[in-house]
Formats: structure tokens, sequence, C-alpha cells
């Protein structure tokens, strides 16, 4: 039976989340409907009462907006240091992340949640805006007090510029709002606020102020009001339901509703994002943006297409699940997708095409109507001018994108003159074989030829050129066929309908086939993202170790995307370190170590392209695992659009996602390996303890028993008695000597602590020593010896070759009977030196052989004959260090033979005597 | 036996150890001195002027190597070094520093005695180099650089008889490879471990019975060789 025992890891993992998740801050919102309702105000009088009840409170950053009552209040307040940026030799007062971070207050106030950060200036913040320090303070464990005001609120966005008719530049995402511990609405009623902006207490900026009439209207402030009240409700409402449902965690709302919002190539897609996302707040549902790749938007400008990119990263900031599909008919993948995922509802846009579409391909919305069953499908109306893209990430990404744009051509972008100057050719030719055929053939049958021509072209190379046959064909025929010749004067008006049938054939048949070969890129598109994805993969596979696996992932990620790439593992104490050995080619160097540590830390993409430090040359995604981060991947990529693309930025993300599992599977590999390594030493030390304890006890009795005897009643014992005690403590201890030496022996050839003493040695001379070492245990073992005289001398440690030749004589004396004979052969064999120890005795235990070599085995079973079991695993360190093999055989005639190489290397000469 | 009253310093840090040397070596009549530690001991040897030290090479203060080098400064006195097994570089290095010969820890009592009585013999009387040495069968004429064996006369070269000579100087006790290098065929060729190989063949070919199981050119492995014969006498 094996109980199933819980990783560990995964257990310690778990107990780290749960415990960030106790220490992470709580954040308090001061939320208020417009600036000057006194948010600010109300938090710095709720942090004097925090500190006198004695907590650690400070000030990161308040903007009092020179208004002498908030600046009263900001007296006997903690304030941090500014962060003063430069940019053209203006000064920006910033608050400074790091050195909140530091000082780690308990409680800490930072005005205006949704304020951006400057992109520009030195030393420039970190972050892109705002509500992404306080997140990072948050996740330190700060508990954080802020304010906000209602149209900052990035779904609320659109309500708030219909309502004023003023767009807010600067947004927070939902989910950092929805995500606050606490919201305390500051409320105070129109005409009171009016009254506050009329007598000067409420600061605008300059920009503001020339705004201030059509924004602070009552109206205008009614209405946000009600905005801001509302939300709040909102807020406690699903508050109190979580309270009701039990201590659900997470913000994942209750199963059953989920609203599919399709964003295709002519709707106002942000507005539709952001009101699928009001939607789904009402709805409280979970919601899902399809963006759909199909043949129309390949073939869209590449600006809207960035837009794309942009898109899909505010419904995923907003909370949405983005998803591409792709497919040549919008309503049919929708519906497919939508029953895969049990959508409940489905918001498209009100499409906004010309009318003779409109009457010649069916609708995405009649579509989706006749094949979905059971799904509410809502069209929402374009919010007029589609909305540019304003947040500055994104301005920003697209400025990046079009620097690169004029740099160098995109790698797709084919010149298209051919099929213009083929589309002429064709014509030409038809005119010439048309002549031909005018005396013969009937003007029709000219015609016919006119046309073939121009499903050939449309075929070939689109409907430019195709457009361009048929309106020169038509002019041709007209010209040189059509009675008059030579005059574009049409005398037969039947000719009318063959030009319009010409034109609308060529048209016709060149859209489907560009349809035709725009669904074989996209194909062909995919089956190679596919392909190169799955040589990345199989290449991992079979690629062992850690650093290995970087290898092959930068090469392959560098080649794809066309970039400079490495992976950063982090070492042990979890820093990022460059990647050592020799660097491949497409290797980035010099990575920012500073913004890959960051990622490597918090697990979120930064740099190039995401809203983390985004004005980093290279994008660094993290590599995570199930448990952990295992690494980052730094991208400089020579065109940004080769990644910032969202089909790009998925395979990357794909890529990242297959080399992190594959890092994983590395990881847990070595674990394994680890342990057990861990369980074999483990057994080792347990054998090892087993032999000594054992070896070392019996002689310890006999000597300690004999010695008392001889001390306490050695004058009672007879002489020869004497002796025999004597002799026997002598040779017991000379026996736990030998076994002492063996242990330091093997612990020293295994710690690879013994540098051979290699010099010219004689075997001869060699087994000589030994047997005179050996005499006594070799006493009762006739010893035969077979060494040629012209053995050639050998380069090896004597001492420990003498070792050898001592630990094989003395098995087969040990393992023997008295009397048996031993043999010692030497001999060359195959270059090397072959040394044979052969014994007549009871031959070797069943099985391999080669176990007798593993240190701790013994041939007989724990008894009467001595020794740890060490002695020929000390031979086989030996003869290996010395280059040779040692192996055990069971010889024809019964016995065991043991035989061992040493390699021969030409001696050096010996000068001829003279004399 | 004139050695008997031979007085004996010994330098070495185990008590357990000093206790066993003194008892074996008074049972046999010498006279022993102790010394803990090297410093100790290479002072006492200057005092007491023994006939023999015997050092131990593993002493916590300094290198037994250093004390026989502080002693050879003054004295030529036979010295018997105490080693652990399976060091026989210290060893080597001992006996090239000075020391007459080593005992190899753990040791038998019979085994240290007649090093120890070898050694004294040796410091008592030295061979002149004009003596004949006797081994069983084989009797060497050191100054008409004659050998026989069983009375026939074996024809060694001078290379041969220089090395033979070398180990007769030091009867019973061991010379390292440097020595024999050095005296035999010059100090530019200490390295040339593979002639002694050679010639040492050659020679147990020439004088021994069974020249893999010699009885008086004994090899101890990784030190050096020693010419043994227990009834060996100088005549």
């Amino acid at each position: 039976m094996t109980a199933v025992r819980p990783d560990p890891d995964a257990l310690l993992a778990r107990v780290q989340r749960e415990d960030t998740k106790e220490k992470r801050g709580r954040l308090k919102v001061f939320f208020g409907a417009s600036a000057g309702v006194g948010k600010t105000y109300k938090m710095l009088e709720e942090a004097h009462s925090l500190k006198a009840r004695g907590v650690d409170i400070a000030v990161g950053y308040v903007e009092p907006h020179g208004r002498a009552d908030t600046e009263a209040l900001l007296e006997g307040l903690e304030q941090l240091p500014y962060l003063w940026t430069e940019y053209r030799g203006a000064r920006m007062r910033e608050f400074d992340l790091d050195a909140a971070l530091k000082r780690k207050p308990q409680v800490l106030l930072v005005d205006e949640l949704a304020h951006s950060n400057p992109s520009e200036g030195e030393p420039r913040p970190r972050h892109a805006k705002r509500w992404q320090d306080i997140e990072e303070l948050l996740e330190a464990g700060i508990d954080v007090c802020t304010t906000v005001n209602v149209q900052h609120i990035e779904s609320l966005n659109d309500v708030v510029a219909g309502i004023t008719g003023v767009r807010v530049q600067e947004t927070v995402p939902d989910h950092v709002f929805e995500a606050a511990d606490e919201v305390e609405l500051i409320d105070i009623p129109p005409d009171e606020l009016l009254e506050r902006l009329r007598a000067g207490k409420i600061y605008l900026p300059e920009q503001a102020r020339r705004a201030i009439d059509s924004f602070f209207r009552k109206g205008n402030l009614i209405a946000l009001r009600e905005l801001a009240l509302r939300t709040t409700a909102d807020r406690v409402d699903a508050a109190m339901r979580e309270y009701k449902d039990g201590h659900a965690i997470g913000a994942t709302w209750a199963a059953g509703e989920r609203l599919l919002v399709a964003v295709g190539p002519y709707e106002d897609a942000e507005s539709l994002v952001r009101a699928g996302k009001r939607m789904a707040t009402a709805l409280h549902a979970d919601w899902i943006v399809v963006y759909i790749e199909t043949p129309e938007l390949l073939r869209m400008p590449e600006d809207e297409r960035d837009r794309r990119i942009a898109l899909l990263r505010m419904a995923e900031s907003l909370g949405a699940e983005p998803v591409t599909l792709g497919g040549s008919s919008v309503g049919e993948e929708l519906a497919n997708y939508a029953r895969t995922r049990n959508v409940t509802h489905i918001l498209i846009g009100r499409p906004r095409r010309p009318l003779w579409r409109r009457l010649f391909s069916p609708s995405t919305y009649g579509e989706l109507l006749a094949l979905t069953d059971g799904v509410d499908i809502l069209v929402v109306s374009g919010a007029g001018e589609a909305a540019a893209l304003r947040s500055p990430f994104l301005a920003r990404s697209r400025t990046y994108l079009q620097a690169a744009q004029t740099g160098a051509a995109p790698g797709g972008a084919k010149p298209r003159w051919p099929g213009y100057a083929w589309s002429l050719a064709a014509v030409v030719a038809c005119t010439l074989l048309g002549r031909a055929m005018t005396p013969s053939f009937e003007l029709v049958n000219v015609a016919m030829v006119y046309l073939l021509a121009v499903v050939l072209i449309a075929f070939r190379f689109g409907r430019g050129p195709a457009v361009l046959a048929s309106v020169f064909g038509v002019a041709s025929f007209d010209f040189f066929f059509v009675p008059p010749q030579l005059s574009f004067a049409v005398s037969d008006i039947q000719y009318l309908l063959t030009f319009i049938i010409m034109l609308a054939v060529a048209l016709i048949i060149s859209n489907l086939a560009a349809s035709v070969r725009l669904q074989a890129n996209v194909a062909g598109h995919r089956e190679r993202r596919t392909a190169l994805l799955y040589a990345m993969t199989r290449e991992l596979a079979a690629t062992r170790g850690g650093q290995n696996m970087a290898r092959v992932a930068v090469r392959h990620v560098s080649e794809v995307f066309d970039s400079q790439v490495v992976l950063l593992l982090p070492d042990a104490s979890g820093q990022v370190r460059h990647p050592q050995g020799e660097s491949i080619a497409g290797s980035l160097h010099g990575a920012d170590l500073g913004v890959a540590q960051w990622v490597q830390d918090h697990g979120e993409p930064a740099g190039l392209g995401t809203h983390t430090l985004p004005g980093t040359e290279s994008l660094y995604l993290p590599l995570s695992g199930t448990q952990l981060v295992l690494g980052v991947l730094g991208v400089l990529p020579a065109n940004p659009r080769r990644v910032l693309l969202p089909e790009q930025f998925h395979l990357l993300e794909t890529f990242t996602a297959q080399i992190a599992l594959a890092l994983e599977r590395a990881r847990l590999a070595e674990h394994a390996q680890q342990a057990s390594i861990d369980a074999e030493t483990e057994g080792l030390r347990n054998a090892l303890l087993a032999s000594i304890s054992h070896d070392l006890r019996t002689p310890l009795a006999v000597i300690s028993g004999a010695s008392s005897s001889l001390a306490e009643r050695g004058e009672r014992l007879s002489a020869e008695d004497r002796a025999t005690l004597a002799r026997s403590i002598f040779d017991q201890s000379q026996q736990m000597g030998q076994l002492i030496a063996n242990v330091l022996e093997m612990t020293r050839l295994e710690a690879g602590a013994i540098a051979l003493n290699r010099d010219w040695h004689a075997l001869g001379e060699i087994t000589g020593a030994v047997l005179r070492r050996l005499k006594e245990p070799l006493a009762a073992h006739p010893v035969t010896l077979a060494l040629p005289g012209d053995l050639p001398l050998v380069r090896v440690d004597a001492t420990l070759i003498e070792q050898v030749f001592a630990n094989l004589l003395e098995n087969a004396a040990k393992y023997t009977l008295p009397g048996t004979a031993i043999a010692l052969r030497a001999e060359r064999s195959n270059g090397a030196l072959l040394v044979s120890v052969e014994d007549a005795g009871p031959g070797l235990p069943p099985g391999d052989p080669e176990k007798l070599f593993a240190k701790f085995q013994r041939g007989a079973a724990e008894g009467a004959i001595g020794g740890a079991g060490l002695g020929l695993a000390i031979c086989r360190a030996i003869v290996r260090l010395h280059g040779g093999k040692i192996w055990a055989e069971r010889p024809a005639g019964g016995g065991v033979a043991f035989r061992f190489t040493l390699p021969i290397e030409e001696a050096p000469a010996v000068p001829a005597e003279t004399e | 036996m004139t050695e008997a009253r031979a007085t004996i310093m010994v330098i070495e840090d185990e008590p357990e150890i000093r206790l066993f040397l003194r008892t074996s070596l008074g049972a046999e009549g010498y006279r022993v001195f102790e010394a803990e530690s090297g410093a100790r001991g290479a002072t006492d040897a200057a005092t007491h002027k023994p006939d023999l030290a015997i050092v131990d090479l593993g002493l916590p203060d300094i290198d037994g190597v250093e004390v026989i080098r502080r002693i050879r400064k003054w004295s030529p006195m036979p010295i018997v070094v105490l080693s652990a097994r399976a060091r026989e570089q210290a060893k080597v290095e001992a006996l090239d520093a000075g020391a007459d010969d080593y005992v190899t820890k753990p040791f038998g009592v019979g085994e240290l005695l007649a090093r120890v009585r070898v050694a004294l013999r040796h410091g008592a009387r030295a061979p002149s180099g004009k003596e004949t040495l006797v081994l069983g069968k084989l009797s060497i004429d050191l100054q008409r650089r004659r050998t026989t064996r069983g009375g026939a006369e074996v024809h060694l070269t001078p290379i041969e008889f220089r090395l033979l000579a070398c180990l007769a100087q030091h009867l019973g006790m061991v010379v390292t490879h440097r020595q024999l290098l050095r005296e035999v065929w010059g100090p530019s060729h200490i390295e040339h471990t593979h002639y002694l190989r050679i010639y040492m063949k050659q020679l147990r070919d020439k004088l021994e019975d069974d020249p893999i199981r010699p009885k008086h050119l004994l090899t101890e492995t990784g030190v050096g060789y020693r010419l043994v014969d227990e009834e060996a006498f100088f005549s």
C-alpha cells in the first residue's frame, strides 16, 4: 500500500502564499464624485486619529494644492522625501516608492490613485501608474490610504465623458478599485461644492480651469454624485452578498452567467469592452473578450491592428479573459466558441457597414441568431467616433510600432507592381489572340478569352490587378473588336452588358480568390507557429539540465521572434544571474538585471509594452512554474512589432509557458536525482555503521576480556595461557587496525583526496613485498607465482597497488580452506598488464560478480569471517585511479579468479653500463 | 650485550604509547628519557645525550621531521621514527632529513626492538668500508669489491656493486630511493627511480635464491630498500 504523501514543496508554497495573503497590506480608498469634495482632507484627519492611537503612519505623497487647511493638517505627520525627477530642466515632484518600501510604515498615505507617473526624465519612477506603486506597497505588507474620483474608474470613463463632455486621461483599472478593502465615500451636496468652488476653496490645474464651465455645472455634479453613490452602493451590495454566501475568497462571480464580448473589425471596440465590463458587473458574470482573426482583419491597416493589441490588454485589465479565435466566418466561430464555454450572453457592436455589403453578406448578428440557441444576443450601438487610445502605455506602444515601421519595412509586405504588370501583359496577349481569332470566331468568344484572363489574374494576383485587367480588357475589347473598331464608341447597346458582366465577374472572382488565399495564409501562419513551437518543445524534451535548456530556448525564441534573447535563471538565493558559459548567436547581453529581478520577484512581465517600466527597451517575461517563478526571459526585439502584435505576443507567451514547463521538469528531475543520491548515501552510511559496529565489537570484546584476565588474575594463569591471551589481544588489535585503515583508505579514495604517487615499479618487486607482508595470513596457503622475467615496468603508486595485491590475496586466504593453493599470474594482454589472482576454493556466491565490488559487500553472510566488505571496493577504486579495470570470473576449473589490468606505458631507457 | 645499558630518548605525545615504550624498552635494559613535545625533546636530547632517539612524526607542536633536523645539527645519534601507516611521503621525508629507520604504527614490540638494536649497533660501529660482510651464503668483500655466493664468485657490474655496497653500509636499515640514487648514480639522477628497479632486479637475480621472495634485498614499498640478514655479521 502506498499512501499518497503531499508534496512538501507544494505545501510550503501554499503556506507561503497564505502568509503573503495574510501579510498583504489593506487598501483604503477615499472616494468622491469630483475634485473638491474633501477626500484628501478627510484622509489626513483619519491619519491624525490613527496616529493618536499609536499607529505607525507616514505620508508618502499628498498634493495639498496650496490649500492652507490641508497643509495645516499635514503638520505633525511624518512626511517621506519626494522623488525629484528632472526632465528638460523641469523638476517634478513624485512619490518615492523605494523610500516608502525602505521606511515600511504600518500605514502609508498616498494621494491620487489615478496619477500617471512621468514617462520621461531622470530618475524615472519604476511604474507607469501610481496604482501599480500602491500594489507593490500592499504586496510589501504596507496598509495604504489613497483617494480617487469616480471619473477615473476605467469602466465608467465613457459614462463620465458622456455626462460631462470631458474625457479624463488618467484611469484606474476596475480590479484595483474592486480589490480595495475599504471604500469611504466622501459626499457633499452639489450646491455646497459649487459654493466652495466660488469661494476659491477648490484648486484646479490650469487646463482644468478652462473646462470649469462645462464640468462644474450643477447637472453634471448631480449626475457624477449619483454615479459615485451607485458605485459605492454596488460595492456594499457585493460585500453583503459575499458575506451571505459564506466567506468566499477571491472575486469570482457565481457561475451561471457568462458574458462574451465579440470584438470585430468595425465596432468601436473600446466602448464595446467598457460596456461589457459594466454589463458583467451588473450581471455578476464572468466575461470573455473574443478577438476574431478573420482574413478581413488581416487585411486591415497596421495601426488598426495595433489597436487590437492594446484592446486585449485593456480587456484583461478590466477583468476579462482575452481570447483570440481564428476563422473565416465571425458568426460561426463565435457561436461555436459560445457553445463550448456555456456562454449565456453575447455582446456585439452595431456593425457600421456600407449598405451594399449588408445586402450581400449576412451580418454577424444574423448568423448568431441562426446558429445559437438559448443565448441572449445584445447589440450595442457604437459611441460615435472610435475613441483614440488614450492611456500613456498604449500611446507609447504605438509610437514604438510606428517608429519600427518607418525603420525597417515589415517583413511580410511584398511588392505589388508585378501583379499589375502581369494583368496588363495578359490583356495585351488576349488582344493579340483575339486579333488572330476574329475572322473565324464570333466576337462573344473573344470576350470569353478576356474573361478567362481576368479570372486567372484575379485568382493569381488579387483584386487590384483583376480590376485593372477587367477595365483594361473591356477597353481593349471595345477599342479593337467592337464595331466601330479602333474607337471607344459602341454601336450595339448589348455590349454594355458584356462590359458589366466582365467587371462583375472580375470583382467576384478576385474577392473569392483573395479570401481563399488569405484563409490559406492564416492557416499557414498557424501551422508555422505550431511547427515552431513543436520544434522547440521537442528539442527541450531531449535536453537535460537547466543551463542546456536555457540555451535551446534562447536559440529558438531568438530565431522565431528575430530578437536578442536571454534566459536569466535565479541562483540559490533567488538572485537572477547572467548565464555562464559561452554565449550563442542571438543571446542578449547587458540585460537589465534590476528589471529582471523585479519580474522574478513579482511573477509579472515588465519592460517594453507592459505597464511596468515600459521605458525599458527589452521585454521581460516571468517563466512561471506551478509553484514559483523559475526564471526570466528577456527579449530585445529587432522590430517591436514582431513581439507586440497580438498573435505574436500570444505566441511568445506560449513559448514562455513551454520553456517554463521544461525548466520545471528539469528542476523536478534534479530534485528526484538528489533524493535518490541522498537515499543511497543514507543506505551506505547505515551499511558502514552496521559493518563497523559488528567488526569492531568482536575484537574489542576479545581484547577487553583477555586483557582483564591478564590484569586481574595473571599470576594464577600458566605462562602458556598468558602467552595465548596476549597473542589474541595482539591479533585482534591488528584486525581492528586493518579495518580502520581500510575505512580511512576508502574515505580518502572516495573523497578524491589521494594524489597518485606514480613512479616506475617492477611488478615482481611489489609482489615480493606483499608476500613478505602477508607471510602469516598466507602461511597455510601455497602461493604459486607466474611472473615472466621480461615484464615491463609499470608507472603506478606502489603502495596502493601493493594494497590491491594484499586485499586480493587476503580474500583468497580468507574464503578458502587452509591448504588451498593460490596462483598469482601476470602477463601482457592487449597492450596492458593483466594480473590474475586465482584460488581453487568454493567459488563465488551465486549472482552477479560485479556486486562483490560494491562497498560493504561480503562474499559470505555475516559470520566468522571478519572485514568490513571494503577490500574489493578499495581494489576497484585504486585500479580505476590507475586507468585499469578489475573484475571477477568463475574459471572453468572452479574456484575464483580476480583479474585486473594496468596500462603499459613506454618506460624511459636505462643507459647501458660500460664496464 | 654492549648496547643493553644504552640510553634512549622517546619523543612522543601520546602518554599511552610512552608508557608502553618505557615498559618495553625498560624490560630490555635500556634507560629511557621521555619528552612529550618536539621542542622539549630536541632540547632534552641535547642535555641527556642519549645513544638513540625514537621520534614520533605526528607531534602536536613541531613536525617530527623538524625535530630530526634539529638533532642532526649537532649529533649523528641513531634516530628511529614512529609513523602512521599510508604516510610513505612523511617517512621518506624523515629518512631523507637524517632519520635512520622507521617503525609503522601499530607495531609489535619485537619489530621496534629489532630496529632499535640494528640502529644502535650501526651507530656504535659503522662499517669502515674495509670489511667483508657475510649474509648467509653471500659474502661481500667491500674493499676488494668481490662478491661470492655459496663460494662461487658472482660477477657484478660496477653499478650493481656500488648499489650493494651502499645498502651494506646501512646494513639492516632502510635506505631511501633518493639516498641510493644520489650515492650510486650521482645527485643529478635522484629522480630516475626506474634505474633502481632495473638494477635491483639484476642484483636479486644474481644474489637471491628466489628473486621474487628475496631474503636479503628487501623492498620497503614506497620508501626504499633494506639489506638484511638476522645472522649477518662483519668479519
